[in-house]
């Protein structure tokens, strides 16, 4: 209720994404086979159990705003981008954005194998609802970014992992949207396409698209995002200043001494974040 | 603040002010399918070239297929059974009625399938599923391109070499093969949306689905004439109705009338004792095809209506 009344009352022009009130159930086992569910009657015991992904999430985002959305593993980040994007619709609350939105939930979700990187990125980009006259307009930039060479005419099923994250990434970013999503961007790609990808991303924000930046690494979430969400076990546990939100997390290494390897990887984003 | 700072931002461009606040994942249906045409043409596109991709014949298997397909036919229906049915031009019967009832059951199943095998999009991009099953019509409709040629050519060269008269379509014929065209297309394509929801849900239906289509073909008078069902000796006559009322025996008669039936002369069927004529089709040939095309939109309205129940529950089931 509180949730709906503040929504009404601050939504203005400039609201970007509105969430209200939302939960998500899941079930655990979506395809039982008869014999469990028989072998589950016979026992007395339910096959259906759920949990919810997502319970009571509300919050609400200005254009231009960049959020930092952040939690541990099955915290249920990945069901609010999903739940943001459109990709899945509340089971109660309501989802609402303005404008287009665009990002990676996953990159290269929908490339075909078969196809070459030329035609990829034209189903992707119509996948983004870009027309076919804005891809051509853009495609020399969107091949220049993704940076592939001669394999752009060669089938994705023959690109490394990186080629292939790149060529995602490069589609995504050059849509004009309104949204920007982006998830664990930084898990793919060497240190050169990290240092684009997040200097393209600095480009996105100040241009006033409203991001929704999905990462683990406190680092790159302090220089990104001016916002920080932290959901806790499908709660938001925390949100506001990005610092806070960090010690909140205990992501600062007060509490708790992050081995080597995380350490490492966090001070490289932050050198990274620091170059551009 | 350097390279963005010269444009204005987005919100201004966009004028977002005047653009309102909804749901992300709200969609109409098939309508929103047509206003993304360019998005289906390239998912079409995307099927049909992965289909033969990596190939050296390509698209010509398209036509080596069915080429086969129908001279199997002749040297078998054609030279062996037909003069013992009374049917003239066997070939012809069975192959005008397997390209429709191949594009039917290739529309089912593939779009039956659609869904769960684009689950990696589905799963990840906010696209209007129902494009996913229609694409799928649409290859398949692609697929039957290069069997109507072949239809086409074959009812040529049996007018020039055989006994019967020169195959010229008429505009009555052409009509009612489209109009069987159309019942196809329609039916098919209502089936594709409801199974392939339900088919995410309870992962057998695919496999149902399988049985009943692989059944399908001898559901219509194309591989015997349809003189053997109507007489009343096998089947009893009050069952007439109920095999009337399939549509993919409507269908078949309907092209059958637009192909065959132009290129025998005087009958198209007699009785193999007596020479006597028998009747080809089912009387009241194109009202039934108006009636069921009508109640084929309608099926499609309620295919619409299961989809969009259904859907909303699809990406977490993946």
């Amino acid at each position: 209720m509180a949730a709906s009344t503040t929504a009404s009352t601050t939504a203005s022009a400039t609201t970007s994404i509105v969430v209200d009130n939302v939960s998500k159930t899941f079930r655990y086992q979506a395809h039982p086979t008869l014999k469990k569910v028989l072998q589950g009657k016979l026992r007395g015991q339910s096959t259906s159990e759920t949990f919810k992904a997502l319970d009571g999430v509300s919050f609400e985002v200005q254009q231009g705003e960049s959020i930092g959305l952040m939690g541990l593993n099955g915290s249920g980040k990945s069901t609010l981008l999903k739940l943001v994007s459109g990709v899945m619709r509340p089971d109660q609350g309501q989802v609402l954005t303005r404008g287009r939105i665009s990002g990676l939930i996953a990159t290269g979700a929908g490339f075909h194998n078969e196809l070459t990187g030329r035609d990829n990125i034209y189903m992707n980009a119509a996948m983004l609802g870009m027309s076919k006259e804005e891809t051509d307009a853009k495609f020399d930039d969107i091949a220049a970014f993704a940076d592939v060479g001669r394999f752009l005419d060669t089938p994705v099923g023959n690109y490394s992992s990186g080629m292939f994250a790149r060529l995602g990434f490069s589609v995504a970013v050059h849509v004009d949207c309104d949204i920007f999503i982006a998830d664990e961007v930084l898990a793919v790609g060497d240190r050169p396409f990290k240092r684009k990808c997040l200097k393209r991303m600095k480009q996105i924000r100040e241009s006033g698209i409203t991001m929704f930046y999905v990462s683990h690494s406190a680092g790159s979430v302090k220089r990104m995002c001016d916002r920080a969400i932290v959901l806790e076990k499908g709660r938001v546990g925390f949100d506001g200043d990005v610092d806070e939100a960090i010690k909140f997390l205990h992501y600062d290494g007060d509490d708790e001494e992050p081995d080597g390897e995380e350490l490492e990887e966090d001070e490289r984003d932050d050198a990274l974040a620091n170059d551009i | 603040m350097s390279q963005a700072g010269d444009a204005p931002p987005v919100a201004v461009r966009h004028d977002l002010a005047h653009v309102p606040l909804a749901p992300p994942s709200r969609t109409s249906g098939v309508l929103e399918v047509f206003r993304r045409r360019y998005l289906l043409r390239l998912m079409v596109r995307r099927e049909i070239q992965a289909r033969y991709a990596g190939t050296a014949f390509g698209l010509l298997w398209s036509y080596i297929n069915p080429l086969t397909r129908f001279l199997t036919f002749y040297f078998v229906f054609g030279l062996l059974l037909g003069r013992g049915l009374g049917l003239e031009n066997f070939a012809i019967h069975l192959f005008a009625g397997m390209v429709l009832v191949n594009y039917f059951t290739e529309t089912v199943t593939s779009g039956t399938r659609s869904l769960l095998s684009n689950k990696g999009v589905i799963g990840k991009m906010a696209l209007p599923r129902e494009m996913f099953p229609v694409a799928s019509m649409l290859v398949s409709l692609w697929h039957a391109v290069p069997q109507f040629i072949i239809l086409v050519i074959a009812c040529l060269v049996t007018g020039w070499w055989g006994d019967g008269p020169m195959w010229v379509p008429d505009a009555v014929g052409m009509g009612a093969a489209l109009l069987g065209l159309m019942l196809m297309m329609v039916y098919g394509t209502a089936f594709g949306l409801m199974f392939s929801c339900v088919n995410v849900i309870f992962r057998d239906f695919q496999r149902i689905v399988q049985t009943f289509i692989n059944m399908v073909p001898f559901t219509a008078p194309m591989m015997y004439p349809f003189h053997i069902v109507a007489d009343g000796t096998r089947i009893p006559s009050s069952w007439l109705s109920v095999y009337l009322a399939n549509p993919v025996a409507e269908a078949v008669m309907l092209i059958q009338r637009g192909f065959w039936y132009p290129t025998c002369a005087p009958n198209c069927a007699v009785d193999p004792a007596t020479g006597a004529a028998l009747p080809e089709f089912a009387s009241d040939l194109y009202p039934r095809g108006f009636i069921m095309l009508g109640i084929g939109l309608a099926l499609l309205v309620l295919g619409q209506w299961v989809f969009a129940r259904l859907e909303k529950t699809v990406p977490e089931r993946l």
